[in-house]
């Protein structure tokens, strides 16, 4: 079979180059049939591509160490599900998983818009075959999945830290929003060479968009929740700068996700969107390019490789081709209106924008510091914690605000007076958070008590945009409250499910600021009856327990808690040591109270021959409803994302009136 | 081994008859020239996106004004520009208007 997987790739590169060539060809000549033809061979490529993963996936499934890809991440005794999360689990089957989504996307988005935006699609082509000819390649001649060896006895295993749920949900989701992000990408550079630069490219494409920045961000959240629960160290984020290339073109498609709003509404700032659009893209090769080249030491990073410099020589044609096209076309971008005040909605999505570069730009920069500093004095100096904390607190904080800020200032221009009486409540919903906070010891961290005030006056804001537009709503076309809800909600998707996305993260900003500006720690040697006080809490340690499971032996340190007077049970914490991958992990124990969002997380960092174990205890406030903004988040991005027939009608009867439809 | 050959051929006979299909299905196309909105119907976008964008505009201001968060000197200022431009875009869509400028350039309002 690894024949077949061969096979099916050295096929799918041929399509797609010739998706490359001769859709470029047919796109500069004006060639119907010969355009339809590249198209087809993105569609093939899909089909292709499916097979040859199909192939990679029969091997982990079947335990067939013949092939590389399988021995070095799978064994025999491996349980199913992780068997398949395996299968990307190295670098070749991740290369092959970004391949075969990203040629699934350029099939569908090709489909849904030959007929609106035929002459984009006909240069949106090319680029993305240009784009999966450099995955097909590297698949092809630099690093194979379809290796092939003398059948081993048995594989290595997986990583024991990769052997976890949200592990598998989390690259796929990643590679969803990394290669969601071509879509747009190839459209705008598409519509830059059909010299389209109307909005058809932004009507088909943010949808693709909006659907990567959710797939990034969920993706980020289960990563984030991976390491709070397997990685063992007592947080979730740690600005690795795997880390961080997931969050860098988040970052950047949020800036998109609101400057196209300003284009929309206003036809301003088409040569920033633009721009935005190839950083997010370039981005996301940069985040793939650090994860699979080894330049980086990571957790998550694969080790060293050759692929490394293709990323380098691809990334640097992308960025230049990109910018040079750009400015051919700067003509054609002009703006037709101008910002007419500094206080109005665009001018707030504008210094949003500012912001979400300037962070952007700042985690760029603390990520290629120590490649640089080893570049250029061959030693490699990282920028830790205290720089990201710094510059997050500094361009975050006045985000956040703005995120109440926006909604509530009218587009064009907003007087005095109106600004008056709209921020009132919010405001004073802000005050008085600060004050009863300050009240109640929150002082201690001036970040923490400005996050939370800030997040009074977003939540402040987001209500009042709720209930003025339904009392609206309802005066409008009378009904009942949940009626006018619904109808507002149903009427305005994106704008309405923005709002529940903000909410999703307010409550992010109350979940970090409060594990990590509140948080209480202790650590210390105990033997079994011995008790530790942390906070209220109250930790006995009872008994050591070793179980065997399927592929490890869980070795359990059990202590009961208490609080105050009241008995809360047991919380269990030890290591689970993996027979196959000789290796132990650090398996926490976690105590959630979901009435106050508050966890107990337990870390047994030394288990002695003695019994004696060495316990590291957080008492972590309000850090669940980081978990809870990861549903809020989903569920305001699916009411954004939902299709609006409202949208389609009018935009059928737009082009349809122009003439810009085709049955061909 | 054999089964991967004969899959991998069956593959690429099915990959080349879908890369083929337009010659297939026409192989003496009386038009081959790809089919893309002309001058006249790239301006007819542009002032429909342009028309679109004011009427979106209006609902929305409208509705802002309605809610209390633009206060009604700048309802005043801001609804008259709004309304012109929206009836200048339509206007310029009405089919005779397009008639009479075919070939003219129509500068989009605004």
């Amino acid at each position: 079979m690894p024949e077949l997987g061969r096979a099916a790739l050295v096929a799918t590169l041929g399509l797609v180059l010739w998706a490359l060539v001769a859709g470029g060809w047919a796109a500069r000549t004006r060639r119907r049939r010969l355009a339809q033809s590249a198209q087809n061979a993105l569609l093939a490529g899909f089909g292709t591509t499916t097979v040859a993963a199909a192939v990679l996936v029969g091997a982990f499934l079947r335990d067939d160490f013949s092939f590389v890809t399988a021995a070095d991440a799978s064994s025999r005794e491996l349980p199913l599900r992780y068997a398949i999360s395996a299968a990307w689990s190295s670098q070749a089957g991740s290369l092959l998983l970004w391949l075969l989504v990203l040629t699934g996307f350029s099939a569908a988005a090709v489909l849904l818009n030959r007929r609106t935006s035929r002459d984009v699609v006909a240069w949106a082509t090319p680029v993305l075959g240009g784009v999966a000819t450099f995955f097909a390649f590297l698949l092809v001649a630099v690093a194979s999945p379809f290796e092939t060896q003398a059948m081993p006895l048995d594989g290595r295993g997986l990583n024991p830290s990769l052997q976890n749920p949200y592990m598998m949900a989390h690259p796929p989701l990643l590679y969803l929003g990394f290669v969601g992000l071509t879509v747009p990408f190839a459209f705008a550079i598409g519509s830059l060479f059909a010299r389209r630069t109307d909005e058809r490219w932004i009507v088909a494409t943010r949808r693709w968009a909006l659907f990567a920045w959710t797939a990034l961000g969920i993706g980020q959240l289960l990563g984030a929740k991976w390491a709070y629960e397997e990685v063992g160290w007592g947080g979730y984020f740690a600005w690795d700068p795997v880390e961080n290339a997931a969050l860098m073109p988040w970052l950047a498609a949020t800036a998109f996700l609101h400057s196209v709003m300003i284009q929309e509404k206003r036809a301003m700032l088409k040569v920033w969107n633009v721009l935005l659009v190839i950083f997010a893209f370039s981005l996301s090769l940069f985040g793939t390019f650090l994860t699979r080249s080894g330049i980086l030491s990571s957790i998550h990073s694969f080790t060293q490789s050759s692929i490394g410099p293709w990323f380098l020589g691809f990334i640097s044609l992308v960025v230049l081709g990109s910018l040079a096209l750009v400015f051919a076309r700067l003509p054609l971008l002009r703006a037709r209106t101008r910002l007419e005040s500094l206080v109005s909605r665009e001018a707030t999505f504008l210094y949003n924008n500012l912001l979400l570069v300037a962070l952007t730009l700042t985690i760029l920069w603390g990520v290629a510091y120590p490649i640089l500093t080893e570049a250029v004095r061959g030693e490699a100096v990282t920028l830790g914690r205290p720089y990201y904390d710094f510059f997050l607190q500094v361009f975050g904080l006045p985000l956040l605000l703005l995120m109440g800020i926006g909604p509530l200032v009218a587009w064009r221009r907003a007087s005095v007076r109106s600004l008056v009486r709209t921020f009132a409540w919010p405001f004073g919903a802000a005050l008085a958070t600060g004050l009863i906070l300050l009240g109640l010891g929150a002082g201690s961290s001036i970040p923490g008590l400005i996050a939370y005030s800030f997040s009074a006056f977003v939540l402040g804001s987001i209500a009042l945009e709720f209930t003025r537009g339904t009392r609206a709503r309802r005066a409008l076309s009378g009904g009942s409250w949940p009626r006018a809800f619904s109808d507002l909600v149903a009427r305005n998707r994106r704008r309405y499910g923005g709002y529940v996305v903000h909410c999703a993260i307010v409550l992010l900003a109350i979940g970090i600021a409060g594990s990590s500006a509140y948080d209480t720690v202790r650590e210390g040697k105990l033997v079994r009856g011995e008790t530790l006080a942390v906070g209220d809490y109250r930790l006995t340690y009872r008994e050591l327990e070793e179980t065997p499971a399927a592929n490890a032996t869980e070795i359990r340190a059990v202590l009961d808690v208490r609080r105050g007077g009241d008995d809360l049970g047991t919380v269990s914490a030890g290591k689970n040591a993996y027979t196959v991958e000789r290796q132990v992990s650090n398996e926490v124990g976690i105590r959630s109270d979901l009435v106050t969002g508050e966890d107990l997380f337990v870390i047994a960092e030394q288990v002695n021959p003695d019994g004696s174990v060495y316990f590291r205890v957080f008492v972590k406030p309000l850090v669940n409803l980081i978990w809870l903004a990861g549903f809020v988040f989903l569920l305001g991005s699916l009411i954004a994302l939902w299709p609006d027939a409202r949208e389609q009608r009018r935009l059928a009867v737009r082009y349809a009136a122009a003439g810009a439809t085709s049955e061909r | 081994m054999s089964i991967a050959l004969a899959l991998g051929a069956l593959l690429a006979v099915a990959c080349v008859l879908l890369v083929a299909l337009p010659y297939l299905r026409e192989p003496q196309a009386a038009d081959d020239t790809l089919d893309q909105p002309g001058e006249l119907q790239q301006r007819q976008l542009d002032i429909a996106e342009i028309r679109d964008r004011a009427l979106a505009s209006l609902k929305e201001l409208e509705l802002d004004h309605r809610t209390g968060k633009v206060s009604d000197e700048d309802y005043r200022a801001l609804v008259g520009p709004l309304r012109r431009e929206a009836a200048e875009a339509l206007h310029a869509l009405e089919p005779r208007t397009q008639e009479a400028r075919e070939g003219v350039r129509v500068e989009p309002p605004g």
